[in-house]
Formats: C-alpha cells, sequence, structure tokens
C-alpha cells in the first residue's frame, strides 16, 4: 500500500494529514500489519491536549498494546467513536481512517515529520527490504 | 479435523510412530445453566432446629426480591458435568509440561490428603492461639525449613503468590530505605525478566529502569555499575536467569548494589535449579520470594491458588507484615523439629500456648492479606519437604538440571541455542532456523499438542527472538522425556517437509485456533439467559 | 527418593550421552564457594505413614470438637463432598492456567460459569476469574477506582473488616492515595450518612475516587446500599462494596447500585483452614471492563464454529503491560474458585436462598437467646444484620470466654482490639452448622456470669 504523498509521518508509524488548521492522526499501514488484528483502540477525551512525541492514547491487539505517540502538540477536537465499536476498520484501511483529530497550534510543527518518500525508506531500513 | 490414518498427513501425527497419544472420545458438554431445570435439586438441608423467621421481616428492604440464576441440577449431572469438563484438560498427572520458569512438577497427593485433616482444614483463623498450637508448630517448622533453604534469616508466608511476594518483598526495601531516609526512585529489572517484575515496581511506587543483558544473557557488570546510583532502590534479579543461566558473578552484582547502598532482591521462580545445591543468602540476596507452587510441588489447579513467601536478611526482618509467629522461650522448649521425635506432644487437650502471632512490630510494612497466607499451601509444602528430606531435595534439583541439560544436548542440533553458557533446569532455544521456513515458535508449540504434550513457553524471555523456554522439572522420566525429544524433531521434519500442518495445528483437539479477536473485540464473559424463553417442555 | 522416576542406571547413561561425568559438572557454573558442601538442615526424609502421623498429630493438637461462633470474614459451611471429589480429578488439581486454550477448555468453561453466576449473584454486568482474597481484591478495586475516575482519595467505611482496610493502607501508601475513614451511627452500626456526606463534601475540588464500604458490614449489618450510592454518585465518587459473606446475597438484595464490588467467595465451598486459601473475585458494571485487574475468560468460537473459551482482555494485565498493567497479580485462585463453582451448582437457585435463610434462622435464635442473658445486650439495633450480631456483656469477655472455652465453646470475638469504644463488645456468628444445643449451651455459661456489684 503506498504511503499518500500529502500526509505527513513520523517514526513512530502515525501519520497526520492537515486540513486547514485542524491534522487527522492515524496509523501506518506498516504499523497495523505489525499489529495483527486491532481489538481496541484506547482514545483521549475532546479537549484533552496533545504533546508532539507524548503517547496520547494506545492501540491493541490481542497479544500486544502500543502506545500512540502524537506528531504534533494541540488539543483534540474530535475522537473517532466508529473505532469503539469497529476497530478493524484500521487494518482495513489505515490510510483513511482516522483516529483523532487535533487543533495544531502551530502548522510549521510539520515540517519536521517525514515526507512519505522518507517514511518509506525508513520502513525499508526497519524491515531490511 | 479427521484422524483417519490412511491420510498422510495424519501418518505425521505420531499415531503410530511415538506411541504417546492416541485419538479418544471426550463427552460434550453444555454449560450449567443450559442444562437446568426449575425443580431440580441436588442440596437437602437438615431440618431448621430453631423457629423459622420470615426473611422480609428480618431484612425489610434488604430483601432480594429476586433469586440469581443459578443453575438447578441433580447431583449426578454435576457430577457428570465437571467430570467431563476435567477431560478436556492437560494436566501434570497426564504428562509433561515443558514450561520454562513453572515448574511443572508431581503434585504429591499425600499433601492433599494431609492439607484436608479436620484439625487442620476446619481450623477458624481466629481461634485462639492456644488451640491453634497445632497448625502454629505446622507454619513454624515451614518457616525454619525454608529459612535454611534460601540461607536467609527471616521469613513471612503471607503472601498469596509470586506477584504478591514481589510485591511484599519490594515494600520491605522501600521501608528499609525510608529508614535511612531516602526511599530513593527506580527499581533496575534486566530485560529478560517476568512481566510481574515491573508491574510490582510501580504498584510500589517506583519507576523501572530496564537493565540490558549481555551477550551471554547475564548482567552487564559494567553496564550495571554505570546505571546504579544514589536513587537506585534495588535490582529485581531472577538467578538462575529465565534463559536457565547461573548468574555467576552474583557476588559481584551484589557488591556493586550493596556499595551504592542499594539491595538484591532476588525472583525465586528459579528455585528448581538451587535447593539444596546453593542458597541465595549465601552470594548476597537480601530479600527474596518463593512460589510453594513451583519448587515446592503444591498444586497449579488450573491457575492457583499460590503462595509467595518472602524471606529476607536479619536487617530487613523489623519490617515483616503483622503478625509475625513467635516462641514464647519461657514454655516448653520445642525439640528441633517437634513432633517428629519418638515423644508426641500433645493431645485432645489445648496446649499452654508455645507459639502465638505478634502484632507488636512498629516497623512493620504493614498488612499485605488478611489473616496469616494460603494456609492449606504450607501444609503441602512442608509435607512435600518432609518426603524428600536434605537428600531428596538435592537429588531433586540434581535430576532437574540433568533432565534440562539431556533435551538441551539431544535437541540443540536442530533448534538454535541463542546462548551457548551453561543451562541449569531450563534451557531456552530460539526458532531461527525454523523461522526461515516461515514457522514461528508459536506454530511449533501448537503442533506439539498433536504429538500429547502441553506446549513449552512461547515467545519469552524477550530477550530472545522467538523463544522456545523448555524446564522439564525432575518429575519426568527418561521415557517421557524421549518422547519429548523425538516429537521436537518430528516436528522439525515437518517443518522442512510440511510446513502448512505446523503451521495449522492443533489438528487433534476439541476446538482448534479459537478466535481470540472477536473474544478481545467483543468480549463475551457471561452466559445470559435467552432473550426468548425456551418452549417449556 | 519416590518422587523421582529415575533409577541410577538411567542417571549414568543420561550423563554419559551428554558427555558429563558427573552430576556436578552440571553445577559446575556456580561458583565453588556458593556450593552446598553439606545436606540441608531439614528434618530427614519421611515415609509417607509418618508424614500422614505428623500432621494428624498437628490436627489432634489444634483441638477439634470446640463449637465454634467465630465469623469476622472467615466463614463455616458445610462443603457438599462432590467439591473435593471433582476437584482432586488430576485434570483440574495439577492442570496449569490456561493459557493454551485448546487443552484447557475444561478449566475454561468452568472458569466462565464461575464469572456468569458471581454477576448473577452480586447484580453486577462482569465478573473476573478470581483475586487472592477479599482483603486484596478491596485493596485492588480501590486501585481501579482511582484509574478510572482520576481522583486520588478514598473513603472507606470504619465498618469495612479492620483487617482489609489494614490491606488497603499498605497498598495505598505508595501510590499517593490518601484515605479517611467513615464514621458509623453508634445506634444502629450502620455507615453514617450524615458524616459521610459531609467527608465527601470537604474532599475539595479534585473530589473522591471511591466510597468503599462493606455489606454486610464488619459487625454483620447490612448497609443501605442506595442511600450510600446516591451519596457517592453525586459526588462523583464510585461505589464500591465489598462482601466478606458470599452466602448473604441468598437472601439480601444485590448491591445493583454500585459500580464495582469486591468479595470473598470463602463461604461457597472453600475451607476454612486458618484463614487460606480463599476465593476472591471483582465484579462490575461494563464501562469498567478494562480497568478490571485479574483474568477474564470470554467466549469464543473455534475455526470450524465450534464454542469455546479462551483468556481474553490480556493486554491488561501484567505480562504484556508489564509496567502498566492494571495489577501485578499473575496467578490466581483458580482451584477454589473452582470450588465455589461447584458449592453453587449444588445448591443452586432455591439451595442458596435457603441455605441463606437458615443462616438467618440460626442467627436471629442465637442473637435471641444470648441477648436477653443477665448483663448481656445485643450493641445495634434499628438496622437489618444477616447472621452476626454484636452482643455487648457486662463482664469483659476476657473472663467469660475462658468460660465457654472450658466448655469447649468458642465464643465471639472481642470488638476491643480493632475498635476501642466498642468495650466488652463480641462478634458472634451462627451459620447453619451451629446447633440449637450450642446456642443455648453459650447462653447458659453467659448466664452465669456473676453480675457486677
Amino acid at each position: 500500500m503506498p504511503y499518500p504523498a500529502n500526509y505527513r509521518y513520523t517514526r513512530e508509524h502515525e501519520w497526520i494529514a492537515l486540513s486547514g488548521s485542524i491534522g487527522s492522526i492515524g496509523i501506518t499501514d506498516y504499523a497495523q500489519k505489525s499489529l495483527g488484528d486491532i481489538v481496541y483502540v484506547d482514545l483521549p477525551k475532546v479537549g484533552d491536549p496533545v504533546t508532539a512525541n507524548a503517547s496520547f492514547g494506545s492501540v491493541e491487539s490481542v497479544k500486544a498494546v502500543s502506545d500512540l505517540f502524537s506528531p504534533v502538540t494541540g488539543s483534540v477536537t474530535a475522537v473517532n467513536e466508529e473505532l469503539k465499536s469497529a476497530p478493524d476498520k484500521i487494518n482495513e484501511a489505515p490510510h483513511e481512517t482516522w483516529i483523532i483529530k487535533v487543533e495544531v497550534a502551530d502548522p510549521a510543527q510539520l515540517d519536521v515529520l517525514l515526507d512519505a518518500a522518507a517514511y518509506e525508506a525508513f520502513v525499508s531500513e526497519e524491515t531490511g527490504e | 479435523m479427521t484422524t483417519d490414518p490412511t491420510i498422510p498427513e495424519n501418518r505425521a501425527i505420531g499415531l503410530h510412530t511415538t506411541g504417546k497419544i492416541r485419538p479418544h472420545q471426550t463427552q460434550n458438554e453444555a454449560l450449567v445453566f443450559e442444562k437446568s431445570s426449575p425443580g431440580k435439586r441436588a442440596y437437602k438441608l437438615p431440618p431448621l432446629d430453631v423457629p423459622a423467621v420470615d426473611p422480609a421481616t428480618l431484612l425489610g428492604t434488604a430483601l432480594r426480591e429476586k433469586g440469581a440464576e443459578l443453575p438447578e441440577l441433580s447431583e449426578i449431572e454435576i457430577v457428570r458435568h465437571f467430570t467431563r469438563l476435567s477431560t478436556w484438560n492437560y494436566a501434570i498427572d497426564l504428562g509433561m509440561y515443558p514450561l520454562g520458569s513453572c515448574t511443572m512438577k508431581y503434585n504429591p497427593r499425600v499433601n492433599e490428603a494431609v492439607a484436608r485433616i479436620e484439625g487442620l482444614a476446619e481450623a477458624h483463623p481466629y481461634r485462639p492461639d492456644s488451640l491453634a498450637q497445632g497448625i502454629l508448630e505446622v507454619i513454624d517448622l515451614l518457616q525454619r525449613c525454608l529459612i535454611e533453604i534460601t540461607g536467609m534469616d527471616a521469613i513471612t508466608l503471607q503472601p498469596a503468590a509470586g506477584a504478591h511476594g514481589e510485591f511484599t518483598g519490594i515494600l520491605l526495601v522501600r521501608a528499609w530505605h525510608e529508614l535511612q531516609g531516602n526511599p530513593r526512585r527506580r527499581v533496575l529489572i534486566p530485560d529478560s525478566a517476568h512481566g510481574t517484575n515491573p508491574a510490582t515496581a510501580a504498584i510500589c511506587g517506583y519507576t523501572v529502569e530496564n537493565l540490558k543483558s549481555n551477550p551471554e544473557g547475564g548482567i552487564d557488570l559494567e553496564a550495571l555499575a554505570a546505571q546504579v546510583d544514589s536513587e537506585t532502590a534495588a535490582l529485581m534479579l531472577t538467578n538462575p536467569s529465565t534463559i536457565g543461566v547461573f548468574e555467576s558473578q552474583i557476588h559481584k552484582i551484589a557488591g556493586i548494589l550493596h556499595a551504592k547502598g542499594a539491595l538484591l532482591y532476588m525472583d525465586g521462580a528459579n528455585m528448581n535449579a538451587l535447593v539444596g545445591k546453593a542458597r541465595p543468602g549465601d552470594f548476597g540476596v537480601d530479600v527474596m520470594h518463593l512460589n510453594l507452587h513451583k519448587t515446592f510441588s503444591t498444586p497449579h489447579g488450573g491457575g492457583g491458588p499460590g503462595s509467595g513467601p518472602v524471606a529476607c536478611k536479619a536487617f530487613l526482618e523489623p519490617f515483616l507484615p503483622i503478625p509475625v509467629l513467635v516462641r514464647n522461650p519461657q514454655m516448653h522448649r520445642a525439640p528441633s523439629f517437634p513432633l517428629l521425635s519418638a515423644e508426641r506432644v500433645g493431645d485432645q487437650e489445648p496446649q499452654p500456648a508455645s507459639l502465638s502471632w505478634s502484632y507488636d512490630r512498629p516497623q512493620s510494612i504493614g498488612r499485605v492479606r488478611a489473616f496469616y497466607g494460603n494456609t492449606g499451601m504450607f501444609i503441602r509444602a512442608l509435607a512435600y519437604i518432609l518426603a524428600n528430606g536434605p537428600d531428596g531435595l538435592r537429588q531433586t534439583t540434581e535430576d532437574a538440571v540433568l533432565n534440562a541439560n539431556y533435551i538441551r544436548d539431544k535437541l540443540q542440533n536442530i533448534y538454535e541455542l541463542p546462548y551457548k553458557t551453561a543451562s541449569m533446569h531450563e534451557v531456552v532455544f530460539s526458532d531461527k532456523r525454523q523461522a526461515a521456513r516461515g514457522v514461528k515458535t508459536g506454530d511449533i508449540a501448537k503442533r506439539l499438542i498433536d504429538y500429547g504434550f502441553h506446549p513449552y513457553t512461547v515467545s519469552f524471555p524477550m530477550i530472545v527472538h522467538g523463544a522456545l523456554m523448555i524446564e522439564p522439572t525432575e518429575s519426568e522420566s527418561l521415557e517421557e522425556l524421549d518422547l519429548f525429544i523425538a516429537a521436537m524433531r518430528a516436528i522439525a521434519r515437518e517443518v522442512e517437509e510440511m510446513p502448512e500442518l505446523v503451521k495449522t495445528a492443533p489438528h487433534s483437539t476439541r476446538v482448534s485456533r479459537l478466535d481470540e479477536v472477536q473474544a478481545a473485540r467483543k468480549p463475551i464473559l457471561r452466559w445470559a439467559p435467552p432473550a426468548v424463553p425456551p418452549i417449556a417442555r | 527418593m519416590r518422587y523421582l522416576p529415575k533409577s541410577p542406571v538411567e542417571r549414568r547413561q543420561m550423563l554419559a550421552e551428554i558427555g558429563a561425568r558427573s552430576i556436578d559438572d552440571l553445577f559446575a557454573v556456580i561458583p565453588a564457594e556458593y556450593r552446598l558442601n553439606r545436606d540441608l538442615d531439614v528434618p530427614r526424609q519421611q515415609a509417607e505413614s509418618e508424614i500422614a502421623d505428623y500432621f494428624r498429630a498437628a490436627g489432634r493438637k489444634n483441638s477439634t470438637g470446640y463449637a465454634s461462633f467465630l465469623g469476622a470474614g472467615a466463614y463455616r459451611h458445610y462443603r457438599p463432598v462432590i467439591i473435593d471429589s471433582l476437584v482432586q480429578r488430576g485434570e483440574f488439581l495439577t492442570s496449569y492456567t490456561p493459557y493454551q486454550a485448546e487443552i484447557t477448555q475444561g478449566t475454561l468453561q468452568a472458569i466462565f460459569e464461575f464469572q456468569t453466576m458471581i454477576a448473577e449473584l452480586t447484580g453486577m454486568d462482569v465478573a473476573n476469574a478470581s483475586m487472592y482474597d477479599g482483603s486484596t481484591g478491596a485493596a485492588e478495586v480501590v486501585m481501579m477506582a482511582v484509574r478510572v475516575t482520576g481522583r486520588h482519595q478514598a473513603v472507606v467505611a470504619r465498618t469495612v473488616h479492620p483487617e482489609y482496610r489494614e490491606v488497603l493502607a499498605t497498598y495505598a501508601k505508595h501510590q499517593g492515595l490518601p484515605t479517611s475513614l467513615a464514621a458509623y451511627d453508634p445506634e444502629t452500626g450502620r455507615i453514617d450518612l450524615a458524616a459521610l456526606e459531609i467527608q465527601l463534601a470537604a474532599a475539595g475540588t479534585e473530589g473522591t475516587a471511591c466510597v468503599l464500604v462493606q455489606s454486610p458490614n464488619f459487625f454483620g449489618i447490612i448497609e443501605d446500599i442506595p442511600a450510600i450510592a446516591a451519596i457517592a454518585h453525586a459526588r462523583g465518587a464510585l461505589l464500591i462494596v465489598s462482601i466478606a459473606e458470599a452466602v448473604s446475597l441468598g437472601v439480601v438484595r444485590s448491591p445493583v447500585e454500585a459500580d464495582i464490588v469486591s468479595m470473598e467467595a470463602q463461604s461457597f465451598g472453600v475451607a476454612l483452614s486458618y484463614g487460606g486459601p480463599f476465593c476472591g473475585v471483582i465484579a462490575a458494571k461494563e464501562q469498567f471492563l478494562r480497568q478490571m485487574p485479574g483474568r477474564l475468560v470470554g467466549q469464543t468460537v473455534d475455526s470450524t464454529g465450534y464454542r469455546g473459551f479462551v483468556l481474553t482482555l490480556s493486554t491488561r494485565e501484567q505480562h504484556i503491560r508489564r509496567e502498566k498493567a492494571t495489577s501485578n497479580i499473575c496467578t490466581n485462585q483458580a482451584l477454589v474458585a473452582l470450588m465455589a463453582t461447584i458449592f453453587l451448582t449444588v445448591y443452586g437457585k432455591e439451595g442458596i436462598r435457603e441455605l441463606a435463610e437458615h443462616n438467618l434462622a440460626k442467627a436471629a435464635y442465637a442473637a435471641k437467646k444470648l441477648g436477653v442473658q443477665p448483663g448481656a445486650k445485643l450493641r445495634f439495633n434499628g438496622a437489618p444484620r444477616f447472621h452476626e450480631f454484636v452482643l455487648q456483656t457486662e463482664e469483659a469477655p476476657a473472663v467469660w470466654s475462658q468460660r465457654l472455652l472450658d466448655e469447649k465453646i468458642v465464643g465471639g470475638i472481642d470488638l476491643s482490639r480493632w475498635y476501642p469504644e466498642l468495650r466488652n463488645c463480641t462478634l458472634w456468628c451462627a451459620t447453619e452448622i451451629v446447633t440449637r444445643e450450642q446456642i443455648d449451651a453459650a447462653a447458659k455459661v453467659l448466664a452465669a456470669a456473676p453480675v457486677e456489684a
């Protein structure tokens, strides 16, 4: 699955898509493959602050838990309620399924993140492929 | 899944080659609630010898209006229900459990018999000490035996299981540090540690600092020396480690810690490699826990009860949980091992209280549970120690280590041995060779079930990629060991020749590859009465 | 040694095959200075008959044949014999934790049945597979309430079992969790609701995580759960109900207003065994599921669609979450939970009610009989009880308790050790095991107490 060109990525395998000042955040295809079937997503609440590189929640498979790290600093404007009953949407369409939306305090924060090509290279390094 | 022996894959199941298993019918059995019918009963209470009461009058608004939907069955249905369920379980009584660090040894039946002796089984924890001298003598004797076995100075039997023992032990550490003026902030834990270790440290208010293992899978002394500082409370160490290797530098490890005022905590899960051969108290351990349900043969019972005594050096004794068992020195001076000498002490009459519980312990960390601990397990553990004696305990440890090394020797050409250091009572392989064929440790473990064994410990410790952690214990005969080795060899061949068979195992069980994802996504944690009542019979 | 399935020949053969000269080679990795060169100083190896003799002597020395009115968190009920015949089956007794579901469906289904029965009895949505006991269960659920609410204060009723409160204090000390005690009404023995309101109001902006009560409480009195719930919930605190006498649920209403229930299920067919092993369990409303400690068994299907059971929601637990786990608990109390499951199946829907009613009747008779003895009275009035009551006597308990012991009766436990204000008060329990003769005999001994001048 190709990595959308207009997204930005972190080394913890999250993606962020900016629309105006609102950033939609999800996890990449590589992340969902590593996790396996996702059974539960631990979401923050609307209004909660998020800090770049800090955990804002977690995603669980049967045998593992992975923290979700925010790519940016800001505050949560929306959480994907659908994930409460259908966490598998992340497995099916990882790049279309946002987990939280964040009011991004400073859009320049995205500049330090990886672009699609850099992320793909990073993943290749990790997997040795 | 059929077990028709004419199908080629089935011939590999070992029906004829290893002789360990043959397929067998087991009864199906529904949930008790599904077999219930109003009016069936399995109980009968004797008639009341006091006036009956009207619960509504006595309880008022506290009265229960509607009975809980408990099943109604006859006695034979209950016996069949649970008997059928039991036939679906693997157990030590059936065969080997190669589970690493679990020490699945024989659970002697005399333990069960003596634990049920009326005077012991029926004793209320608050009966006066004068009426409890029998059980108190048992507790005292067990304490003294465990102190001797561990080489420590003092002990508490209060914790209910290993994790509870860890909690208690780390609280002792903390209490001592507080007395020195600084509780300190961090506990060091090797990355090979069992998950209870960091969980425990966190509950005790410490942050966990990971200690990386050296290439031999042991503690890297230089790294340790660099990491230990004045905010380190303790190192939590399992010895032998979870890869079955004895930490031969342990005295130096203790030295590094003690030099900075930190303590050495030992997770005693692997004591089966040490009993009668070496004592943690002799090699620098300050405090440790034991697992009676591992080393000391008390039964696992499907997941407990266990018991996790904590033994410590004298300087930690004042902090032990209350109450502490004390012997009144003015009273009858007990012989070395009371009740074992020719003259039996005590009969029906209450004795003057020689042993009693002391609550006057101003520095105690408090209680970690109500009453005194899992007394039923103390009785069983003591029975095990008495059945063995010093020679039996030593021979047990020797056989445990011999068995593990025998398995290592026979399988090391077939499964990758990530660490070449000597194994004690358990050996860890990695699935590296098999993973190259797309078969992982979890798959091999499931295929082992088709050969009539419980799987070994999968994917732990985490320092080994794709770990196969195997601890046979001393309870395995040469015959059972050879069957296990043959099975593991056969599976390795299958990985080469027909990996799909291994990847889709087990094939011979009542259920196979249960959907754990569904169980986690949409948890169903209880039976519920059907929305539409079943048609009345 | 008879537990070791090896002959000397086999040992030598194995050593030879692996290239070791002697067993000492395999222990060479232990530095010489740590190797024991002597026998352990423990009793010599005993024959099975000697072991049986030893413990039988210990049992006799423990003095059997006493009538007992002891309760206070450990209760003697009749244990149907099929409990021991079934749990001693090797497939239950010697089986491991059911991580490998395919070969432990017996244990898993039995636990699922246990979870169901506990949920039914407590009126909660879900129950776990057991905790160590009621005391650690109570501590764990207070921690759970802190996780759920994010608040770091707890209110604990003084009528919760004193040893449970001590355990909670040990757990709470290092969690930055101050707890305050809620007083009881000296007339009724119930938690003082007005005082509770004031306490919660005083909790400041952060608020209280939970109110922990026990019902029936330590004095045997049933608390007004709906009223306490209203007070707690009005302040955003969770209501936790600890139940020390599980049989009470046969006739007492479930604490449905509670958010979390921590129960001691020892009364369901688990022997007293001088205080352990017992059987704790946690039950809660569904919304708190993911914060529950302990194992959970869930229903699912296998690859052919056949119903089966697995351990589930394991990501809460120590082996995955390590330092972020909901608890450090690993081994729990599976075999005693199985005893409880069999007990509840034997008694069933009607039996548990009838059993509870018998307990009510025995205690009502005992309270009446003992309460009218000269110099004695029931200490608390005006609130319903289950099968325990507090007796106040003019004579100090230490004096008449010896007279009772002389008649081979163990009377109620002296409460002043935990409640110094309750002078000359003792807690008595009468279960279905206690006989009318024993009650009458105890009354006679109390009646012989000299009236104070």
